[in-house]
């Protein structure tokens, strides 16, 4: 044997893969990363900072502007704390949109992977359910389902859960059906592996990639819905705060407490923009052909 | 007009290549692509650059083109440009390179389908080149685009004018990228693997396309190859390439007969020889065949029969023969020729229509995929792609043991034996915790074969198991191969478009042409005393078959 069979393989680990430096060096997406960190540190860290409660109501205290005493973003109609209902409210809201996007991407990717590596009729009837789905109009879809049953925050996400996995399902089909002509899915079959250990053992982990990418910007598209469905009145009920029904709760106030609206509004575009970047971020980072920038 | 250059005799090279070093990025495994290379291109000469996978011979070309990445850069040398438009390439303004490209200096690609633009006719794509160079008038373009497709022989020059790439074959195509280098008279046509993604019958034609061009202009041409063959066949001269380096120069005569240096030796000796012998017994032939196939069938259906336009294609046809225990059948054909689809019908990954297989006197054609799955240990295949047929996001371990364990045997035996194997086929059990992309492609070919070998089949179905490898590669993997059968007494199934690779393993070789075996028989007959014209024109098609002589040197 010669030195060229034997020689010692490369290792690369994963910190230093060429995907992880790629997204690393993109700047808008590690902007995003950052205001995630913080939002979600500051939804944990903040109820317990802070010297008021998000219910406490304190009438002396009505609309106070921000950078009132403690009151760092003012306060609502009830003299409540802004800022403690924000971060409350992000709570619910981040649940919310984590929730629905692992709910909506193991349906997506169940139905994708099974549609893909299927085919024939199974596969035509999965996909053309999820034709159905989304020929559907989804804010009506919400709106009247969320009017149906009874709101609660678990209701909430299983209702944007069910409008949304169809996209990821599109996505994992497309990515199932090139690989399951690969040589090394034809060598499990060789083997003898069984369909389901084909599909989620070999098949799945190299379809990971365009899953993380569709479940980011799957996040930033729950806490939006989240926030539109709250708005309206069917989401989350007050008193309990989300970002839509703080939204909701602002509108007859424009005038006068223009920041009862523009605070939780802020917190909505710069998650639901992080999110996107994020996803932005991944999706070229995995992508091989944009290397060499 | 186009420029019209004289060949005045012998005026010096077309092409000097001095002291040329280039860098690779950072994190790559060496640091030059090609290291203090220098190289003439004689007048009206063909000049063979070669050498395997990685040895800089692409990365020369496509710096003479100033066609390199970004990545890549010339850190020193020189290559300077003969003849009437002398002058220095390596720091030339971009217009000037431009500007030369395709007028002066052209060149073809290995893969003609994606160097070819889908969305425009033949007849589009080579007048662009004109046009790029503002050559001529409307009339006179398109009556030379005529005249540069009847010159590369393509059929119909007027009907080809207006076809799209997708409805040429692979050697019509490779034409109309040799039309269209040819399209301003360029002095220097440069050839990167030209033929190496076509068959046989086809390399042979364009090799001597090239070859008649050349005479007939007085070209000078840069033909990179990694096959010596090919070599033999077409060079005046030769430069050979290890790792970025020039280990050997000289002409063709020379280095094919009495080459220096080991590497060059090594690669001759390693090109497999078309023997016409027939290999010597592994075993004593038992007279139970352990597989035998009779009247075997496969037909694709193409388009919905809903909507019409449905219409049949008949891969496999009428195909019959058996296989006793030790044995090799060579299956050989060109691209298209079925050979594929009959290995996928063997293991099972297809199901054939029509016909019978019997594996130990069972016949395993009606069985479903359930049924079928506790005879898959005893039939395994290795794959055409190291690449493609090795989970990326597995470990070698993982990829040894999984078919054991979901057939019942406990893991900690599977580990055993999985590392038995790895040391087994030449790695070291090291390689068990790594991952795929950790390994080279022979390094990899060598673990597809351990995971065949995992269950002790009695029949190995290895479909193009060399093609993709280098020679030197190709020689040692046929060697484990032999070596394996003589061990275990496996049956194999050797399906090859390489009628030298067949002629190096195979005791019996079966050729397909359209679907149907047109001839069968040992290897003596087939290359010796062919009984059918299809495979006598394969075999002539061979590219340089050595004088005996030569060979006996290179081994020594």
């Amino acid at each position: 044997m010669t030195s060229a069979t034997l020689s010692q393989p490369i290792r690369e680990r994963w910190w230093r893969s060429r995907t992880t430096r790629r997204f690393i060096t993109n700047k808008l997406a590690m902007f995003g990363l950052g205001m995630i960190v913080l939002l979600v540190l500051a939804c944990i860290l903040a109820p317990h900072l802070l010297p008021y409660g998000s219910l406490d109501i304190d009438l002396r205290a009505r609309f106070a502007p921000p950078f009132t005493g403690y009151h760092f973003f003012g306060t609502d109609p009830l003299g409540r704390d802004v800022a403690a209902r924000l971060f409350e409210a992000g709570r619910i809201s981040l649940a919310v949109g984590f929730s629905a996007m692992l709910l909506s991407t193991i349906i997506g990717t169940l139905v994708g992977v099974i549609a893909g590596y299927r085919g024939g009729w199974i596969g035509s009837v999965l996909m053309r359910t999820v034709d159905g789905f989304l020929s559907f109009p989804s804010i009506f879809l919400v709106l009247a389902l969320a009017a149906a049953l009874q709101p609660s925050a678990m209701m909430i996400t299983i209702v944007i859960a069910a409008t949304s996995w169809m996209e990821v399902a599109r996505i994992v089909d497309a990515e199932v059906r090139s690989l399951r002509e690969r040589e090394f899915v034809q060598a499990g079959r060789m083997l003898g592996l069984s369909g389901a250990h084909i599909m989620f053992r070999e098949i799945l982990p190299n379809a990971l990639g365009p899953i993380i990418v569709a479940a980011t910007l799957t996040v930033a598209r729950a806490i939006l819905m989240e926030a539109y469905i709250s708005f309206l009145g069917y989401g989350i009920q007050p008193p309990l705060p989300s970002w839509g029904n703080m939204l909701n709760g602002a509108q007859q106030y424009l005038g006068s407490a223009p920041w009862l609206a523009i605070i939780p509004g802020a917190a909505i575009t710069i998650a639901v923009a992080s999110f996107n970047f994020i996803g932005d971020g991944l999706r070229d980072a995995f992508d091989v052909r944009s290397d060499g920038h | 007009m186009t420029p019209q250059y004289q060949t005045d005799g012998a005026t010096g090279p077309a092409l000097s290549v001095r002291g040329l070093t280039i860098d690779l990025p950072k994190d790559m495994e060496r640091r030059h692509a090609v290291e203090d290379i220098s190289f003439d291109l004689q007048d009206g000469q063909i000049l063979c650059i070669v050498g395997e996978s990685g040895s800089g011979k692409s990365v020369t070309a496509n710096t003479i083109m100033g066609l390199l990445p970004s990545s890549i850069r010339v850190s020193a040398g020189e290559i300077h440009l003969g003849g009437a438009e002398a002058g220095e390439l390596i720091g030339a303004a971009p217009a000037t390179l431009r500007n030369l490209r395709g007028r002066v200096v052209s060149m073809i690609f290995q893969d003609p389908l994606s160097a070819l633009n889908p969305l425009m006719t033949v007849g589009e794509q080579i007048t662009e080149v004109l046009t790029a160079h503002g050559v001529g008038t409307r009339e006179w373009q398109r009556a030379r685009v005529i005249e540069l497709l009847t010159e590369v022989s393509l059929p119909d020059p007027q009907l080809m004018y207006h076809q799209y790439p997708f409805r040429l074959s692979g050697g019509q195509r490779q034409r109309v990228m040799i039309a269209m280098a040819l399209a301003l008279e360029p002095k220097i046509l440069i050839a990167d693997e030209p033929t190496t993604a076509l068959d046989v019958t086809t390399q042979a034609q364009i090799l001597h396309l090239i070859r008649d061009i050349q005479r007939r202009k007085g070209m000078s041409v840069m033909f990179i190859t990694h096959d010596f063959g090919v070599v033999a066949e077409i060079a005046d001269s030769v430069v050979v390439m290890e790792k970025g380096r020039i280990v050997e120069t000289g002409s063709a005569d020379a280095v094919l007969k009495s080459p220096s240096h080991p590497y060059t030796k090594r690669l001759i000796a390693a090109v497999p020889a078309l023997t016409g012998e027939n290999r010597a017994a592994a075993s004593n032939a038992a007279p139970e065949p352990i597989i035998r196939v009779e009247g075997l069938g496969k037909t694709y259906r193409i388009g919905s029969a809903l909507f019409g336009g449905e219409y049949l294609v008949k891969a496999v046809q009428d195909v019959s023969f058996e296989i006793g225990p030790g044995r090799t059948l060579g299956i050989v054909g060109e691209s298209g020729s079925g050979k594929s689809s009959l290995g996928r019908l063997l293991v099972k990954l297809q199901d054939g229509n029509g016909g019978r297989i019997l594996f130990e006197g069972r016949d395993i054609v009606p069985l479903s995929d359930a049924e079928f799955r506790p005879l898959r240990p005893k039939i395994q295949m290795i794959f055409q792609d190291p690449f493609a047929s090795l989970n990326p996001r597995s470990t070698i371990g993982h990829i040894l043991t999984v078919g054991p364990v979901a057939h019942g045997m406990d893991y900690p035996k599977a580990r055993k034996e999985a590392q038995a194997l790895l040391s087994h086929v030449g790695l070291d059990a090291g390689a068990f915790e790594r991952y795929p992309h950790e390994f080279s492609g022979g390094q990899r070919q060598r673990i597809g074969i351990a995971r065949a070998l995992m269950f002790k089949p009695k029949l190995l179905v290895a479909d193009e198991a060399v093609s993709a490898l280098d020679v030197s590669i190709q020689a040692q993997i046929l060697e484990l191969l032999d070596q394996i059968q003589r061990e275990t007494g496996v049956s194999m199934i050797f399906i090859t478009h390489d009628l030298r690779v067949a002629s190096q393993i195979c005791d019996e070789i079966a050729v397909m042409q359209k679907g149907r075996i047109v001839e069968q028989g040992p290897p003596s007959q087939i290359f010796l005393d062919p009984r059918s014209a299809y495979t006598r024109e394969l075999v002539d098609a061979i590219p340089g078959r050595m004088p005996a002589e030569a060979r006996l040197s290179a081994l020594n």
